[in-house]
This record gives C-alpha cells, sequence and structure tokens, in this order.
C-alpha cells in the first residue's frame, strides 16, 4: 500500500508540536519529557468546548495541526481515528457511579463515554462529513489505524486523516492497565504525490518486528503508550533519510514501513 | 466496489439462536422484548436479553476471557456451522490470510461495572479483573481470533450504532488492498449498566416494546446479540453464496454528539454512497431495512433521508420491533434479516408499530409479504454521527 504524507501533528511529553518535536525526534536537540497541557479546541462552540475531557481535547489538537500542516481542509479528508482505551478518567466516573446507591448518570458523561467520541467532536468542530471510523487493537492500535487508514486511500484514491491518541486511566484501572503519559499523533494521507508532500510510505505487513533504536528518553514512551508506538515512523520522518520502518504490530508481526522523504 | 459472498453467517437475538429461529420470529413478527430484569437494574424499560448467555462456557485456555461479551460472541460461533466454516476457510487460505473485523460499543464493560463494586477498602479493583481480555474494546476481536485460531489483520470498530455495518467496508478494503483474502465481520454487544443507565439518562428509553415510525413512538429498547458474517471472493469461496456485498456508503453527521441531523443530511450521503459503490440506483432497491430506532428524532430525519433519495415508492421496515437495539451488533443482525429478505423472497416487517406516524411518508411494512427480491438496502447511523448503509443483493 502506497501513500504521501502531507501534514503531521504530535503532542505528548516534551513534544509540544511538529515543528519543536521534529528537532528532538531527528536527535539534534536532546529529549526532556516534560509534562504537556492540552487545550480545549477553540474550533468547538463553547458550550461544547467544556463538555470534552483530555482523549477528545488531545485527538482534535493532533488532528488539527496535521491539517493545517498539509493546508488541508478538513472537511475534504476521510478520518481514522485509533485508541487503545478512549477516555479513561470517563469511564471511572461512570463505573463509580454505577457502583454507587445513585446510578444516575449525567448524559454529558454518557454521550462521551463512546469510543468514538473524539470523532463525534471532530465532525462537530470541522463540518467534515466524510466517512469516519474509530477503531481499537489494544496495543496494536498506531498499527491498526495506520493499516485503515493508507487501505482507505489505496482503495478509495481519497485523502484520509489519521488520528492516533492514548491517555492515562486514573486508579484503579491504571494498576490493571498502566498508560505512563498522554500521547497523541496525526496524518494526513494522500493517494498521490503533491506539493505538500513530505513522504512516501511503502507499507506491508511483515511476520518480524525489528523496531529501531529511538533516541535517549523515547524508548519508554514507545513502549509504554501506544499511539507512541508510532515513534519510529515520526523519527525517521524527522530524520529526512531513506529508512525502513518497523512499527509493532499483532503476535510479534509488524508493519513495515519503506519511507522516502521529499 | 468488488462484490463479496456470504459464505456463512450466524445470529444469535433476543428471538433465540441461529438463523431458523430468528427467521421463524421475523416472518411470525414475534418481538424478544420483555420487561426489563437485567441483573440489578431497576428500570422501567423492555429489553432484548439473549437466553443462555451466562451458561455459555469459554474455553479453558481462554478463562481470562470470560465475560458477558465474550461469552455471546461464543455463543454466535457454536450457532449455524459457524466454527466450522471458519476452520474450513482456514484450512484454504491459511489463518493469516483471514481477517477479524468486528464492532462492539461497549465491549466487557459489565465485568469492570461489577469490579467497581468489589474495591477493597484501598479502592483497589480485585486481583482475578483482567483488563485486556474483557474491559478493553479490543477484547471481543482477540478472543474471536484466539478461538477460531486466526492470525490475520484484526481490529475492532467502535462507532456506536453504526459500527457493525462499518466493519463490511473494513473487510471490503482490506481484501481489495491484499491484506487478507477472506475476513470474517460482525459484531457483538451485551447488556451492561453503562448503555441502560446511560440511555435513560438521555431520556430515549421507551417503557414500553419500541415501535419504529409510529405516531406515538416514545424510545428505544435496549438489547443484545451476537452476528458474524464470513465473506469471500465469489471467484475463490468454496461454496456458492445466495447473498452478495454488493456496496457499503459511510459519512459523518457533523451535527450533534447524540442527536442526528434534523434533514437526515448523513443518513442521505451514506445511502447514494452505498449505491454508487455497487453502480446501482434507487430503483434497483426491492426493500429497505431502516436504522428505526423508535426515537422521535431517528426516525423523523432517516424517514426525510429516505423520502430524499427514494420517495415512497420502497417498501422499508424496522426489525427493532423484534429484536431491540442491540448497538455495535444491531448493524449485522439486520444485514442477516435482509438477506432471509433476499433468500426467501419476503418483506419483513417489524412488531410493535400500529399507527404509523403520518409524518414520516415512506413507505412502511405493517406486515410481512412476499416479494421477489433482487436487492435490498440496510440502514446503520450512531452516537458521534457515524452512519453507514449496506447495499446486499442475490448472487448472479
Amino acid at each position: 500500500m502506497r501513500a504521501w504524507v502531507e501534514g503531521i501533528g504530535v503532542m505528548g511529553p516534551g513534544l509540544r508540536g511538529w515543528p519543536m518535536s521534529r528537532t528532538v525526534l531527528a536527535g539534534a536537540v536532546p529529549y526532556r519529557a516534560e509534562p504537556v497541557t492540552i487545550p480545549a479546541s477553540d474550533w468547538l462552540p463553547p458550550a461544547e468546548r467544556r463538555r470534552t475531557g483530555t482523549s477528545v481535547r488531545l485527538a482534535l489538537a493532533v488532528g488539527r495541526e496535521a491539517c493545517e500542516h498539509g493546508q488541508r481542509d478538513p472537511r475534504t479528508l476521510a478520518t481514522v481515528f485509533t485508541s487503545s482505551g478512549g477516555d479513561g478518567d470517563n469511564q471511572h466516573a461512570i463505573c463509580e457511579t454505577l457502583a454507587s446507591d445513585q446510578r444516575e448518570l449525567s448524559p454529558t458523561r454518557f454521550h462521551n463515554s463512546v469510543h468514538n467520541a473524539p470523532a463525534g467532536y471532530w465532525g462537530v468542530a470541522t463540518g467534515a462529513m466524510e466517512s469516519s471510523t474509530t477503531l481499537c487493537a489494544h496495543d496494536a492500535s498506531f498499527s491498526a489505524g495506520l493499516l485503515e487508514a493508507l487501505a482507505w486511500v489505496e482503495v478509495e484514491r481519497q485523502p484520509v486523516l489519521l488520528v492516533a491518541y492514548d491517555t492515562p486511566y486514573p486508579e484503579p484501572l491504571n494498576a490493571f492497565r498502566p498508560i505512563p503519559a498522554v500521547f497523541g499523533v496525526a496524518f494526513v494521507l494522500t493517494p498521490d504525490r503533491t506539493g505538500r508532500s513530505i513522504a512516501t510510505l511503502n507499507t506491508r505487513l511483515a511476520e518480524t518486528s525489528n523496531v529501531a533504536a529511538l533516541p535517549a528518553g523515547l524508548e519508554n514512551l514507545c513502549h509504554g503508550v501506544p499511539a507512541a508506538r508510532s515513534l519510529p515512523l515520526l523519527c525517521a520522518i524527522a530524520r529526512g533519510t531513506p529508512a525502513e520502518v518497523s512499527i509493532e504490530y499483532l503476535d510479534g508481526r509488524s508493519v513495515r514501513v519503506t519511507l522516502a522523504p521529499h | 466496489m468488488k462484490p463479496l459472498a456470504l459464505t456463512a453467517y450466524s445470529l444469535v437475538t433476543c428471538l433465540g439462536a441461529g438463523r431458523a429461529a430468528n427467521l421463524d420470529a421475523v416472518r411470525k413478527q414475534r418481538s424478544g422484548l420483555a420487561p426489563c430484569a437485567f441483573e440489578t437494574v431497576r428500570l422501567d424499560t423492555y429489553v432484548g436479553e439473549v437466553a443462555g448467555v451466562d451458561e455459555t462456557r469459554v474455553p479453558d485456555r481462554l478463562r481470562d476471557y470470560n465475560c458477558r461479551n465474550n461469552r455471546l460472541a461464543q455463543l454466535g460461533l457454536d450457532t449455524d456451522g459457524l466454527s466450522e466454516a471458519l476452520r474450513a476457510a482456514r484450512e484454504r487460505y491459511g489463518a493469516d490470510r483471514i481477517g477479524v473485523f468486528l464492532a462492539t460499543s461497549t465491549s466487557g464493560i459489565l465485568q469492570t461495572e461489577l469490579a467497581y463494586r468489589k474495591r477493597n477498602e484501598a479502592g483497589r479493583l480485585p486481583p482475578d479483573f483482567h483488563y485486556a481480555e474483557t474491559h478493553n474494546t479490543f477484547s471481543l476481536a482477540d478472543y474471536v481470533r484466539h478461538a477460531l485460531g486466526l492470525s490475520g489483520p484484526a481490529v475492532v470498530v467502535s462507532a456506536a450504532c453504526a459500527s457493525s455495518a462499518k466493519v463490511f467496508g473494513n473487510a471490503a478494503r482490506a481484501i481489495a488492498a491484499d491484506l487478507c483474502d477472506a475476513a470474517l465481520v460482525g459484531g457483538v454487544d451485551s447488556l451492561c449498566l453503562t448503555t441502560l443507565y446511560g440511555f435513560h439518562s438521555l431520556g430515549l428509553m421507551s417503557s414500553r416494546p419500541c415501535r419504529p415510525y409510529d405516531a406515538a413512538r416514545d424510545g428505544i429498547s435496549l438489547s443484545e446479540a451476537a452476528g458474524f458474517v464470513l465473506l469471500e471472493q465469489p471467484d475463490r469461496a468454496s461454496s456458492a453464496a445466495r447473498v452478495h456485498l454488493l456496496g457499503v456508503g459511510e459519512s459523518s453527521d457533523a451535527h450533534h454528539m447524540s442527536t442526528p441531523h434534523p434533514q437526515g443530511l448523513g443518513a442521505r450521503m451514506a445511502m447514494e454512497r452505498a449505491l454508487a459503490s455497487a453502480g446501482a440506483s434507487a430503483g434497483d432497491v426491492d426493500y429497505l431495512n431502516l436504522h428505526g430506532t423508535a426515537s422521535k428524532t431517528n426516525d423523523i430525519s432517516e424517514a426525510a433521508a429516505v423520502m430524499t433519495v427514494f420517495g415512497a415508492a420502497t417498501p422499508c421496515s424496522s426489525t427493532k420491533g423484534l429484536t431491540g437495539h442491540a448497538l455495535g451488533a444491531t448493524s449485522v443482525i439486520e444485514a442477516i434479516i435482509t438477506s432471509f429478505a433476499l433468500e426467501e423472497g419476503f418483506l419483513p416487517a417489524g412488531a410493535n408499530t400500529e399507527a404509523l406516524d403520518p409524518a414520516l411518508h415512506v413507505d412502511y411494512l405493517l406486515a410481512p409479504r412476499p416479494a421477489t427480491l433482487r436487492r435490498a438496502m440496510s440502514n446503520s447511523f450512531g452516537f458521534g454521527g457515524a452512519n453507514c448503509t449496506l447495499l446486499l443483493g442475490l448472487a448472479g
């Protein structure tokens, strides 16, 4: 499957947007895992903005950055959202309420509990009426999202925005599913080369996984946060040299990307 | 898109386990909805609970996956020869060339709801809680691929009530992109407190069995179900399938998180795109299985969209009065009921609808009748504005 990268958005500890992150990811500047705060999107009407939690804010922030970086009108893009766990804070609050004597939920809590909440808010924020899907493959969620986005580009010949995001669970779920940090990444992928193309991706499934070494400090992020399994790809794009990138998938297999920078 | 053959399918709903039980109930308009007596839930509503879920055992090697949703999935695998069909497909294509594209909205969240009741003084969950195998959204696909010994691409689509229609699109694209040769698609959703109290909080649940397109409709009836379909390329399928997937149309409302677009613009786009992807036109469709949740707003916006695409000429019905609304599993169940219509040559009607809403001008079926069908459509629309329409047709 072949696609071109036209725009990138990234947000995580010490990684505040693509322009700042690319120097770190290329190894030119040392990585420092500083906490990141994610503002609510001013693309949303104020009433909707107040209803959003961290995962929606993160997904909208990186999706918007990728569109602006690629100078793409978000209404022209199909979207693939992918997350290993969705909004853990909201799930915790719902489970706590349902375990109490007063089981009444707030309507906002409930509609925010659907795994595709970020996709819904993205539609409200941008007016995008193209197809949108929301996926989960536990630790392999980024690879599963990348495969679906690339298959869409290849088969439907339409540009796609891929958004992968994960946020930590609060206790007591954190003890069973520790996700150490927030991390979000987004790519605008196109079926043809354009004047704004950054790199070509040729992708296939491979039987083995051979994840490259990352700049110091980024390994833990890559292994700890499912969406951050995208880091080897981001690092290769940041370095701007041809590369073969292995991204972990299921059962020890990988998504193998042959990258050619432009 | 290139048509795909539905070479095997299975379904388990509140109407019963398997094709024969469900077909019989659809023909006789027998609703599976009953007053809610699920778990400790005390809500004045009707639900479609599946019999025998808690008596179903998951294989011992997969015991960490034991939760209501995966027990219901296992019941689906045990029904209509689905596991045998997948075993044969695995031998033919190889385990790594069969994709698994499944849908759920809440996965095994009931297991987490129960675990929260058993927190200790320090607030910790019980040690036998298994997050990845039960709570996580991927749990369903992971369970099924391990139960069937499949190792191809696997993912869960969780886009609310359109999820198990969308998986047909995922499968079609994955096959077209040569990521796999065949695909198991479907959906499983099981009753849980999150959805029961959640839909209650939105004021969307009826206190009676739901009445789609009725003038007096006042909300939905929740249910649970499991449905699976094996999709194969027609020229490579081992057996001749009677029904083919001809088209898939997807769109987004971009309107509101839990309310559909008032004129049904996203719904219209989904139907038009399904027709376009099959190279068909509205006049080619002999029956339309509506999303028809029986909420005030869904039926208004859907009927408006149907009138724009089809006018009042195409017979249609919602079968949610029979099966209830099984959320992430509802679309695949309705796709299979749409296949019944094609295979058996009849137009299914729903149940509970008595006086049609005069404001909804569609040709709504109040009773089933024999008909010759070549193509039929199924609509699914979900929270977050996720829309998906499938076009099915008789092979040949």
